[in-house]
Protein backbone atom coordinates (compact mmCIF):
# COMPACT_ATOMS: atom_id res chain seq x y z
CA UNK A 1 0.00 0.00 0.00
CA UNK A 2 1.60 3.14 -1.12
CA UNK A 3 1.49 6.32 0.66
CA UNK A 4 -1.18 8.27 -1.91
CA UNK A 5 -3.60 5.96 -1.54
CA UNK A 6 -2.98 6.11 2.50
CA UNK A 7 -3.51 10.13 2.60
CA UNK A 8 -6.12 10.02 0.13
CA UNK A 9 -8.12 7.24 2.27
CA UNK A 10 -7.46 9.62 5.40
CA UNK A 11 -8.73 13.11 3.28
CA UNK A 12 -11.51 11.11 2.77
CA UNK A 13 -13.00 9.73 5.57
CA UNK A 14 -11.92 13.06 7.40
CA UNK A 15 -14.16 14.62 4.60
CA UNK A 16 -17.32 12.68 4.94
CA UNK A 17 -17.02 12.39 8.98
CA UNK A 18 -16.67 16.29 8.94
CA UNK A 19 -19.42 16.69 6.30
CA UNK A 20 -22.26 14.08 7.73
CA UNK A 21 -21.58 15.71 11.22
CA UNK A 22 -21.75 19.35 10.15
CA UNK A 23 -25.54 18.65 7.93
CA UNK A 24 -26.87 17.65 11.08
CA UNK A 25 -27.13 20.92 12.66
CA UNK A 26 -28.13 22.46 9.25
CA UNK A 27 -30.69 19.49 9.17
CA UNK A 28 -31.96 20.57 12.68
CA UNK A 29 -32.57 23.92 11.11
CA UNK A 30 -34.28 22.65 7.96
CA UNK A 31 -36.60 20.25 10.82
CA UNK A 32 -37.80 23.64 13.26
CA UNK A 33 -37.92 26.61 9.96
CA UNK A 34 -39.74 23.65 7.76
CA UNK A 35 -42.40 22.91 10.66
CA UNK A 36 -42.73 26.45 11.46
CA UNK A 37 -43.42 26.83 7.45
CA UNK A 38 -46.00 24.16 7.42
CA UNK A 39 -47.53 25.60 10.84
CA UNK A 40 -47.61 29.26 9.91
CA UNK A 41 -45.32 30.35 12.39
CA UNK A 42 -41.85 32.30 12.35
CA UNK A 43 -39.49 29.61 13.89
CA UNK A 44 -36.00 30.62 15.14
CA UNK A 45 -35.02 33.63 12.95
CA UNK A 46 -33.33 35.35 15.91
CA UNK A 47 -29.43 34.07 15.81
CA UNK A 48 -27.73 34.86 13.09
CA UNK A 49 -28.98 35.67 9.05
CA UNK A 50 -32.45 33.74 8.95
CA UNK A 51 -31.76 32.24 12.06
CA UNK A 52 -28.69 29.82 10.75
CA UNK A 53 -27.06 30.15 13.81
CA UNK A 54 -29.08 28.96 16.28
CA UNK A 55 -27.96 25.41 16.03
CA UNK A 56 -24.71 26.54 16.72
CA UNK A 57 -25.94 28.77 19.66
CA UNK A 58 -27.90 24.91 20.59
CA UNK A 59 -24.41 23.14 20.34
CA UNK A 60 -22.41 25.21 22.21
CA UNK A 61 -25.27 25.15 25.04
CA UNK A 62 -25.25 21.51 24.96
CA UNK A 63 -21.47 21.47 25.86
CA UNK A 64 -21.62 23.03 28.62
CA UNK A 65 -25.13 21.71 30.04
CA UNK A 66 -24.44 19.55 32.87
CA UNK A 67 -23.73 16.12 32.66
CA UNK A 68 -26.49 14.34 34.74
CA UNK A 69 -25.65 10.77 35.63
CA UNK A 70 -28.74 9.24 37.93
CA UNK A 71 -27.62 7.42 40.68
CA UNK A 72 -29.13 3.79 40.12
CA UNK A 73 -27.86 3.59 36.57
CA UNK A 74 -25.76 0.67 35.57
CA UNK A 75 -23.23 2.72 34.61
CA UNK A 76 -20.92 1.03 31.66
CA UNK A 77 -23.78 0.86 29.93
CA UNK A 78 -25.73 4.01 30.45
CA UNK A 79 -22.48 5.76 29.08
CA UNK A 80 -21.74 3.12 26.10
CA UNK A 81 -25.15 3.72 24.67
CA UNK A 82 -24.62 6.74 23.21
CA UNK A 83 -21.26 6.38 21.24
CA UNK A 84 -22.66 2.91 20.19
CA UNK A 85 -25.02 4.76 18.54
CA UNK A 86 -23.52 7.39 17.27
CA UNK A 87 -20.28 5.27 16.24
CA UNK A 88 -22.43 2.38 14.22
CA UNK A 89 -24.75 5.52 12.42
CA UNK A 90 -21.54 6.96 11.24
CA UNK A 91 -19.96 3.37 10.79
CA UNK A 92 -22.70 2.67 8.19
CA UNK A 93 -22.16 5.62 5.79
CA UNK A 94 -19.08 4.27 5.20
CA UNK A 95 -20.02 1.87 2.01
CA UNK A 96 -21.75 4.52 0.33
CA UNK A 97 -20.44 5.94 -2.86
CA UNK A 98 -20.88 9.57 -3.15
CA UNK A 99 -19.59 10.72 -6.72
CA UNK A 100 -17.64 8.91 -9.27
CA UNK A 101 -14.03 8.84 -9.80
CA UNK A 102 -11.42 11.94 -9.16
CA UNK A 103 -8.56 12.38 -10.89
CA UNK A 104 -5.81 13.83 -9.23
CA UNK A 105 -1.90 14.10 -9.95
CA UNK A 106 -2.67 11.17 -12.43
CA UNK A 107 -4.76 8.74 -9.80
CA UNK A 108 -7.79 7.85 -9.67
CA UNK A 109 -9.59 8.26 -6.65
CA UNK A 110 -13.00 6.60 -6.13
CA UNK A 111 -14.93 8.77 -4.22
CA UNK A 112 -16.45 6.44 -1.43
CA UNK A 113 -14.48 5.28 1.67
CA UNK A 114 -15.17 1.45 1.39
CA UNK A 115 -15.74 -0.28 -2.08
CA UNK A 116 -16.07 -3.26 -0.20
CA UNK A 117 -18.40 -6.12 -3.25
CA UNK A 118 -20.58 -6.68 0.08
CA UNK A 119 -20.77 -3.02 0.61
CA UNK A 120 -25.16 -3.66 0.86
CA UNK A 121 -24.67 -6.22 3.47
CA UNK A 122 -22.07 -3.85 5.48
CA UNK A 123 -24.78 -0.89 6.12
CA UNK A 124 -27.01 -3.62 7.12
CA UNK A 125 -24.66 -4.86 9.80
CA UNK A 126 -23.81 -1.15 10.86
CA UNK A 127 -26.96 -0.09 11.17
CA UNK A 128 -28.28 -3.06 13.01
CA UNK A 129 -25.59 -2.57 15.42
CA UNK A 130 -26.95 0.77 16.31
CA UNK A 131 -30.03 -0.92 17.84
CA UNK A 132 -27.99 -1.78 20.95
CA UNK A 133 -27.02 1.78 21.50
CA UNK A 134 -30.96 2.52 21.55
CA UNK A 135 -31.86 -0.90 24.02
CA UNK A 136 -29.17 -0.60 25.97
CA UNK A 137 -29.88 2.96 26.92
CA UNK A 138 -33.25 2.22 27.73
CA UNK A 139 -32.46 -0.68 29.91
CA UNK A 140 -29.46 0.86 31.88
CA UNK A 141 -31.56 4.22 32.39
CA UNK A 142 -33.36 2.24 34.87
CA UNK A 143 -36.50 4.26 34.02
CA UNK A 144 -39.56 2.45 32.95
CA UNK A 145 -40.12 5.15 30.38
CA UNK A 146 -36.98 4.45 29.24
CA UNK A 147 -37.25 0.56 29.15
CA UNK A 148 -40.32 0.63 27.17
CA UNK A 149 -39.10 3.01 24.63
CA UNK A 150 -36.19 0.81 24.35
CA UNK A 151 -38.28 -2.63 24.12
CA UNK A 152 -40.62 -0.92 21.23
CA UNK A 153 -37.23 0.33 19.44
CA UNK A 154 -36.22 -3.48 19.41
CA UNK A 155 -39.84 -4.80 18.36
CA UNK A 156 -40.17 -2.30 15.96
CA UNK A 157 -36.23 -2.60 14.58
CA UNK A 158 -36.85 -6.38 14.55
CA UNK A 159 -40.20 -5.96 12.55
CA UNK A 160 -39.28 -3.20 9.64
CA UNK A 161 -35.59 -5.04 9.40
CA UNK A 162 -37.59 -8.03 7.29
CA UNK A 163 -39.25 -6.02 5.01
CA UNK A 164 -35.90 -3.65 4.65
CA UNK A 165 -34.28 -6.69 3.98
CA UNK A 166 -36.40 -8.28 1.20
CA UNK A 167 -36.68 -4.93 -0.70
CA UNK A 168 -32.58 -5.42 -0.27
CA UNK A 169 -33.41 -8.33 -1.73
CA UNK A 170 -34.92 -7.42 -4.64
CA UNK A 171 -32.66 -4.83 -5.46
CA UNK A 172 -29.81 -7.21 -5.27
CA UNK A 173 -31.35 -9.41 -7.34
CA UNK A 174 -31.99 -7.18 -10.14
CA UNK A 175 -28.45 -5.74 -10.23
CA UNK A 176 -27.37 -9.01 -9.62
CA UNK A 177 -24.36 -7.72 -7.29
CA UNK A 178 -24.13 -6.77 -3.77
CA UNK A 179 -21.62 -3.83 -4.46
CA UNK A 180 -22.75 -0.12 -4.35
CA UNK A 181 -20.63 1.46 -6.91
CA UNK A 182 -21.75 -1.59 -9.42
CA UNK A 183 -25.09 -0.75 -8.74
CA UNK A 184 -24.94 2.81 -9.16
CA UNK A 185 -22.74 2.37 -12.70
CA UNK A 186 -25.38 0.37 -14.05
CA UNK A 187 -28.10 2.62 -13.35
CA UNK A 188 -25.83 5.19 -15.24
CA UNK A 189 -25.71 2.53 -17.98
CA UNK A 190 -29.50 1.50 -17.95
CA UNK A 191 -32.19 3.23 -16.47
CA UNK A 192 -32.85 4.36 -12.65
CA UNK A 193 -34.11 1.00 -10.56
CA UNK A 194 -36.75 3.05 -9.32
CA UNK A 195 -39.02 2.93 -12.67
CA UNK A 196 -38.90 -1.11 -12.46
CA UNK A 197 -38.64 -1.50 -8.77
CA UNK A 198 -41.25 1.09 -7.85
CA UNK A 199 -43.09 -0.80 -5.09
CA UNK A 200 -39.72 -1.64 -3.70
CA UNK A 201 -38.30 1.42 -3.26
CA UNK A 202 -41.81 2.84 -1.39
CA UNK A 203 -41.14 -0.01 1.09
CA UNK A 204 -37.72 0.68 1.44
CA UNK A 205 -38.48 4.63 1.43
CA UNK A 206 -41.14 3.37 4.80
CA UNK A 207 -38.65 1.01 6.04
CA UNK A 208 -36.45 3.49 6.50
CA UNK A 209 -38.44 5.84 8.41
CA UNK A 210 -39.38 3.08 10.82
CA UNK A 211 -35.34 2.03 11.22
CA UNK A 212 -34.89 6.03 12.13
CA UNK A 213 -37.49 5.81 14.77
CA UNK A 214 -39.46 8.86 13.06
CA UNK A 215 -42.63 10.08 12.67
CA UNK A 216 -44.89 8.44 12.09
CA UNK A 217 -42.77 5.44 13.46
CA UNK A 218 -41.47 7.28 16.27
CA UNK A 219 -43.05 5.37 19.16
CA UNK A 220 -39.61 4.55 20.68
CA UNK A 221 -39.41 8.13 21.88
CA UNK A 222 -43.13 8.90 22.42
CA UNK A 223 -43.37 12.01 23.88
CA UNK A 224 -47.02 11.94 24.95
CA UNK A 225 -46.66 8.40 26.34
CA UNK A 226 -42.65 7.88 27.25
CA UNK A 227 -41.60 11.49 28.87
CA UNK A 228 -38.96 11.01 25.89
CA UNK A 229 -38.41 6.90 25.10
CA UNK A 230 -35.16 5.58 25.30
CA UNK A 231 -33.23 9.00 26.07
CA UNK A 232 -35.03 10.17 29.00
CA UNK A 233 -32.10 10.05 31.58
CA UNK A 234 -29.98 11.76 29.05
CA UNK A 235 -28.45 15.01 29.31
CA UNK A 236 -26.05 17.11 27.57
CA UNK A 237 -23.68 15.89 25.32
CA UNK A 238 -25.04 12.27 25.97
CA UNK A 239 -28.33 13.36 24.57
CA UNK A 240 -26.89 15.29 21.99
CA UNK A 241 -25.23 12.06 20.71
CA UNK A 242 -28.59 10.55 20.58
CA UNK A 243 -29.87 13.15 18.37
CA UNK A 244 -27.15 13.17 15.99
CA UNK A 245 -27.16 9.91 15.31
CA UNK A 246 -30.77 9.87 14.82
CA UNK A 247 -30.30 12.40 11.97
CA UNK A 248 -26.81 10.65 10.65
CA UNK A 249 -28.79 7.66 9.99
CA UNK A 250 -31.64 9.98 8.53
CA UNK A 251 -29.02 11.09 5.83
CA UNK A 252 -27.51 7.51 5.78
CA UNK A 253 -31.11 5.93 4.92
CA UNK A 254 -31.52 8.78 2.19
CA UNK A 255 -27.89 8.06 1.01
CA UNK A 256 -29.12 4.05 0.72
CA UNK A 257 -32.45 4.80 -0.94
CA UNK A 258 -30.34 7.32 -3.46
CA UNK A 259 -27.96 4.80 -4.37
CA UNK A 260 -29.97 1.77 -4.83
CA UNK A 261 -33.18 3.51 -6.13
CA UNK A 262 -32.20 6.79 -7.79
CA UNK A 263 -28.89 6.14 -9.32
CA UNK A 264 -27.07 7.47 -6.40
CA UNK A 265 -24.29 9.88 -7.71
CA UNK A 266 -25.45 10.00 -11.84
CA UNK A 267 -26.90 12.49 -13.58
CA UNK A 268 -30.59 12.38 -14.90
CA UNK A 269 -29.63 11.29 -18.07
CA UNK A 270 -25.84 11.39 -18.33
CA UNK A 271 -24.74 9.24 -20.59
CA UNK A 272 -26.98 10.92 -23.57
CA UNK A 273 -26.62 14.88 -22.11
CA UNK A 274 -24.07 15.03 -19.98
CA UNK A 275 -21.46 12.86 -21.42
CA UNK A 276 -23.01 12.85 -24.97
CA UNK A 277 -24.56 15.99 -25.92
CA UNK A 278 -22.61 18.55 -23.52
CA UNK A 279 -19.23 16.24 -23.69
CA UNK A 280 -18.26 16.15 -19.86
CA UNK A 281 -15.99 13.94 -18.55
CA UNK A 282 -13.25 13.93 -16.02
CA UNK A 283 -12.71 16.14 -12.46
CA UNK A 284 -15.94 18.34 -13.61
CA UNK A 285 -18.09 15.46 -14.08
CA UNK A 286 -17.29 13.96 -10.46
CA UNK A 287 -17.89 17.27 -8.83
CA UNK A 288 -21.37 17.49 -10.52
CA UNK A 289 -21.89 13.60 -10.00
CA UNK A 290 -21.09 15.07 -5.99
CA UNK A 291 -23.96 17.83 -6.25
CA UNK A 292 -26.65 15.47 -7.94
CA UNK A 293 -26.22 13.04 -4.79
CA UNK A 294 -25.95 15.72 -2.28
CA UNK A 295 -29.40 17.27 -4.33
CA UNK A 296 -31.22 13.46 -4.02
CA UNK A 297 -29.99 12.87 -0.80
CA UNK A 298 -31.03 16.84 0.30
CA UNK A 299 -34.29 15.96 -1.42
CA UNK A 300 -35.31 12.86 0.92
CA UNK A 301 -34.07 14.71 4.06
CA UNK A 302 -36.54 16.92 3.34
CA UNK A 303 -39.21 14.40 3.00
CA UNK A 304 -38.30 13.35 6.47
CA UNK A 305 -39.31 16.81 7.63
CA UNK A 306 -42.27 17.12 5.31
CA UNK A 307 -43.61 13.65 6.73
CA UNK A 308 -42.71 14.34 10.10
CA UNK A 309 -44.86 17.91 10.07
CA UNK A 310 -47.88 16.20 8.10
CA UNK A 311 -49.05 13.05 9.75
CA UNK A 312 -49.58 12.08 12.85
CA UNK A 313 -48.34 8.94 15.00
CA UNK A 314 -49.49 5.48 14.83
CA UNK A 315 -50.40 2.97 17.18
CA UNK A 316 -48.40 0.33 18.10
CA UNK A 317 -50.62 -2.12 16.87
CA UNK A 318 -50.96 -0.23 13.83
CA UNK A 319 -47.46 -0.25 13.34
CA UNK A 320 -47.26 -3.89 13.67
CA UNK A 321 -49.79 -4.63 11.56
CA UNK A 322 -48.09 -2.06 8.62
CA UNK A 323 -45.28 -4.34 9.23
CA UNK A 324 -46.05 -7.72 9.09
CA UNK A 325 -49.13 -7.65 7.42
CA UNK A 326 -48.76 -5.49 4.73
CA UNK A 327 -45.23 -4.68 4.03
CA UNK A 328 -43.60 -8.10 4.37
CA UNK A 329 -46.05 -9.77 2.50
CA UNK A 330 -46.16 -6.85 -0.75
CA UNK A 331 -41.88 -7.08 -0.48
CA UNK A 332 -41.79 -10.85 -0.78
CA UNK A 333 -44.31 -10.60 -4.09
CA UNK A 334 -41.74 -7.81 -5.24
CA UNK A 335 -39.11 -10.16 -4.84
CA UNK A 336 -40.99 -12.87 -7.16
CA UNK A 337 -41.35 -9.45 -9.72
CA UNK A 338 -37.97 -8.75 -9.73
CA UNK A 339 -37.00 -12.41 -10.36
CA UNK A 340 -39.46 -11.95 -12.94
CA UNK A 341 -37.82 -9.20 -14.71
CA UNK A 342 -34.07 -10.77 -14.29
CA UNK A 343 -35.76 -13.92 -15.77
CA UNK A 344 -37.21 -12.10 -18.93
CA UNK A 345 -34.00 -10.55 -19.34
CA UNK A 346 -34.46 -6.96 -18.63
CA UNK A 347 -31.36 -5.66 -16.80
CA UNK A 348 -28.69 -5.23 -19.01
CA UNK B 1 5.00 -2.99 22.98
CA UNK B 2 7.06 -6.32 22.38
CA UNK B 3 4.44 -7.49 20.12
CA UNK B 4 4.42 -4.25 18.30
CA UNK B 5 8.30 -4.70 18.13
CA UNK B 6 7.96 -8.69 17.23
CA UNK B 7 6.26 -6.87 13.96
CA UNK B 8 8.41 -4.32 13.41
CA UNK B 9 11.03 -6.91 12.93
CA UNK B 10 9.10 -9.57 11.37
CA UNK B 11 9.04 -12.28 13.87
CA UNK B 12 5.38 -12.59 13.89
CA UNK B 13 2.52 -11.56 11.33
CA UNK B 14 0.52 -8.40 12.08
CA UNK B 15 -2.48 -11.10 11.69
CA UNK B 16 -1.11 -13.04 13.49
CA UNK B 17 -1.18 -10.03 16.39
CA UNK B 18 -5.11 -9.26 15.66
CA UNK B 19 -5.84 -12.44 15.54
CA UNK B 20 -4.96 -13.04 19.31
CA UNK B 21 -6.25 -10.30 20.32
CA UNK B 22 -9.55 -11.00 18.86
CA UNK B 23 -9.33 -14.28 20.05
CA UNK B 24 -8.82 -12.94 23.45
CA UNK B 25 -11.50 -10.76 23.32
CA UNK B 26 -14.14 -13.45 22.32
CA UNK B 27 -12.81 -15.64 25.35
CA UNK B 28 -14.08 -12.74 27.96
CA UNK B 29 -16.97 -12.11 26.05
CA UNK B 30 -17.93 -15.97 26.03
CA UNK B 31 -16.68 -16.15 30.06
CA UNK B 32 -18.74 -12.89 30.32
CA UNK B 33 -22.01 -14.35 29.05
CA UNK B 34 -21.26 -17.80 31.46
CA UNK B 35 -20.15 -15.76 34.80
CA UNK B 36 -22.23 -12.50 34.94
CA UNK B 37 -25.60 -12.84 36.91
CA UNK B 38 -27.53 -10.13 34.99
CA UNK B 39 -28.95 -11.27 32.05
CA UNK B 40 -28.76 -8.20 29.99
CA UNK B 41 -24.81 -7.86 30.14
CA UNK B 42 -24.43 -11.47 29.61
CA UNK B 43 -25.90 -10.84 26.14
CA UNK B 44 -23.93 -7.72 25.69
CA UNK B 45 -21.05 -10.24 26.03
CA UNK B 46 -22.56 -12.99 23.40
CA UNK B 47 -22.58 -9.62 20.94
CA UNK B 48 -19.19 -9.06 21.88
CA UNK B 49 -18.30 -12.87 21.31
CA UNK B 50 -20.10 -12.99 18.13
CA UNK B 51 -18.72 -9.81 16.19
CA UNK B 52 -15.23 -10.94 17.53
CA UNK B 53 -15.84 -14.16 15.07
CA UNK B 54 -17.05 -11.75 12.59
CA UNK B 55 -13.86 -10.49 12.78
CA UNK B 56 -11.68 -13.91 12.48
CA UNK B 57 -13.97 -14.01 8.98
CA UNK B 58 -12.23 -10.65 8.22
CA UNK B 59 -9.05 -11.95 8.54
CA UNK B 60 -9.82 -15.05 6.41
CA UNK B 61 -10.98 -12.34 3.83
CA UNK B 62 -14.02 -13.82 4.09
CA UNK B 63 -16.12 -10.78 4.33
CA UNK B 64 -19.36 -11.82 3.17
CA UNK B 65 -19.39 -14.46 6.28
CA UNK B 66 -18.45 -11.80 8.21
CA UNK B 67 -21.64 -9.79 7.02
CA UNK B 68 -23.80 -11.97 7.52
CA UNK B 69 -22.56 -13.33 11.25
CA UNK B 70 -23.07 -9.34 12.41
CA UNK B 71 -26.41 -8.98 10.92
CA UNK B 72 -27.85 -12.44 11.73
CA UNK B 73 -26.16 -13.94 15.00
CA UNK B 74 -25.06 -10.16 16.96
CA UNK B 75 -28.04 -8.50 15.29
CA UNK B 76 -31.12 -10.25 14.61
CA UNK B 77 -30.71 -12.89 16.99
CA UNK B 78 -29.00 -11.27 20.22
CA UNK B 79 -31.87 -8.43 19.27
CA UNK B 80 -34.09 -11.11 19.61
CA UNK B 81 -32.52 -11.92 22.71
CA UNK B 82 -32.21 -8.69 24.83
CA UNK B 83 -35.84 -8.45 23.83
CA UNK B 84 -37.45 -11.78 25.82
CA UNK B 85 -34.95 -10.92 28.48
CA UNK B 86 -36.07 -7.03 29.12
CA UNK B 87 -40.20 -8.44 28.25
CA UNK B 88 -39.58 -11.76 31.15
CA UNK B 89 -37.92 -8.83 33.05
CA UNK B 90 -35.52 -10.88 34.51
CA UNK B 91 -33.50 -10.02 37.54
CA UNK B 92 -29.82 -10.89 37.93
CA UNK B 93 -29.32 -14.31 39.39
CA UNK B 94 -29.93 -14.57 42.96
CA UNK B 95 -26.86 -14.42 45.66
CA UNK B 96 -25.72 -17.92 46.81
CA UNK B 97 -24.39 -19.85 43.60
CA UNK B 98 -24.66 -23.70 42.85
CA UNK B 99 -22.78 -25.97 45.51
CA UNK B 100 -19.89 -27.93 44.93
CA UNK B 101 -21.26 -30.80 43.34
CA UNK B 102 -22.26 -29.17 40.59
CA UNK B 103 -18.97 -26.74 40.43
CA UNK B 104 -17.11 -30.46 39.99
CA UNK B 105 -19.15 -31.78 37.69
CA UNK B 106 -19.03 -28.56 35.66
CA UNK B 107 -15.06 -28.73 35.56
CA UNK B 108 -15.13 -32.58 34.82
CA UNK B 109 -17.00 -32.09 31.98
CA UNK B 110 -15.15 -29.18 30.51
CA UNK B 111 -12.50 -30.87 30.83
CA UNK B 112 -13.40 -33.78 28.93
CA UNK B 113 -14.56 -31.48 26.19
CA UNK B 114 -11.00 -30.32 26.17
CA UNK B 115 -9.44 -33.14 25.64
CA UNK B 116 -11.87 -34.91 23.51
CA UNK B 117 -12.25 -31.61 21.15
CA UNK B 118 -8.17 -30.98 21.77
CA UNK B 119 -6.11 -33.47 19.48
CA UNK B 120 -8.05 -32.47 16.42
CA UNK B 121 -7.70 -29.00 17.39
CA UNK B 122 -4.05 -29.39 17.24
CA UNK B 123 -3.64 -31.70 14.17
CA UNK B 124 -5.79 -29.11 12.41
CA UNK B 125 -3.52 -26.20 11.11
CA UNK B 126 -5.58 -23.22 10.86
CA UNK B 127 -6.44 -22.12 6.74
CA UNK B 128 -4.32 -18.50 6.24
CA UNK B 129 -6.32 -15.72 4.07
CA UNK B 130 -2.95 -17.14 1.40
CA UNK B 131 -4.07 -20.34 1.66
CA UNK B 132 -7.60 -20.53 1.00
CA UNK B 133 -8.85 -19.62 -2.73
CA UNK B 134 -9.46 -15.77 -3.19
CA UNK B 135 -13.05 -16.79 -4.03
CA UNK B 136 -13.61 -18.31 -0.86
CA UNK B 137 -16.81 -17.55 0.76
CA UNK B 138 -17.79 -15.13 -1.86
CA UNK B 139 -21.41 -14.50 -2.54
CA UNK B 140 -21.00 -16.79 -5.88
CA UNK B 141 -19.57 -19.72 -4.21
CA UNK B 142 -21.94 -19.85 -1.46
CA UNK B 143 -25.14 -19.43 -3.09
CA UNK B 144 -23.79 -22.10 -6.15
CA UNK B 145 -23.10 -24.11 -3.27
CA UNK B 146 -26.42 -23.66 -1.40
CA UNK B 147 -28.98 -23.61 -4.71
CA UNK B 148 -27.03 -27.21 -6.06
CA UNK B 149 -25.13 -29.69 -3.90
CA UNK B 150 -26.88 -28.47 -0.70
CA UNK B 151 -30.50 -27.60 -2.46
CA UNK B 152 -31.79 -30.56 -0.68
CA UNK B 153 -30.54 -29.61 3.36
CA UNK B 154 -31.72 -26.18 2.25
CA UNK B 155 -34.90 -26.74 2.05
CA UNK B 156 -35.22 -29.15 4.73
CA UNK B 157 -33.77 -26.25 6.90
CA UNK B 158 -36.08 -23.45 5.11
CA UNK B 159 -39.27 -25.84 6.40
CA UNK B 160 -37.90 -26.85 9.59
CA UNK B 161 -37.59 -23.44 10.46
CA UNK B 162 -41.23 -22.74 9.04
CA UNK B 163 -42.53 -25.41 11.26
CA UNK B 164 -41.38 -24.04 14.30
CA UNK B 165 -42.62 -20.61 13.69
CA UNK B 166 -45.76 -22.18 12.66
CA UNK B 167 -45.53 -24.30 15.78
CA UNK B 168 -45.09 -20.76 17.87
CA UNK B 169 -47.90 -18.89 16.68
CA UNK B 170 -49.95 -21.77 17.83
CA UNK B 171 -48.79 -22.44 20.91
CA UNK B 172 -49.03 -18.02 21.65
CA UNK B 173 -52.88 -18.64 20.41
CA UNK B 174 -53.41 -21.52 22.59
CA UNK B 175 -52.63 -19.54 25.50
CA UNK B 176 -54.72 -16.37 23.86
CA UNK B 177 -57.58 -18.63 23.94
CA UNK B 178 -57.22 -19.56 27.41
Amino acid sequence: MDLFLVVATIVKVALVVVVVISAVPVLTWVERRGSAFMQLRLGPNRVGPLGLLQPLADGIKFMFKEDIVPPFVYRPFYVAAPAIAFVAALLAFAVIPFGGTLMIDGREIPLVILDLDVGVLFLLAASGMGVFGIILAGWASNNKYSMLGGLRSSAQMISYELSLGLALVSVLIYAGTLRPTEIVEQQIGGTWNVFPLFVGFVILLVSAFAETNRLPFDLPEAETELVAGYHTEYSSMKFSMFFMAEYINMITGSALVTTLFLGGYALPFQRSVFEGWLGLEGNLLAVLQLASFTLKVGFFMWLYVWVRWTLPRFRFDQLMRLGWKILIPLALVHVVWASLLVMWGVPA
Amino acid sequence: MTALAAVAIGVVSLQWVVLLVIAAVAIAGALVVVLHRSPVVGAMGLVTNLLCVAGIYVLLNAYFFAALQVIIYAGAVVVLITFVIMLLNLRPEARGGPGLVPIGLAVLLGLALIVVLGRPLLEFSAPTAEAVAPEFGSVRQVGEALFTEYFYPFLAVSLALLSAMVGAVLLAKRHLED
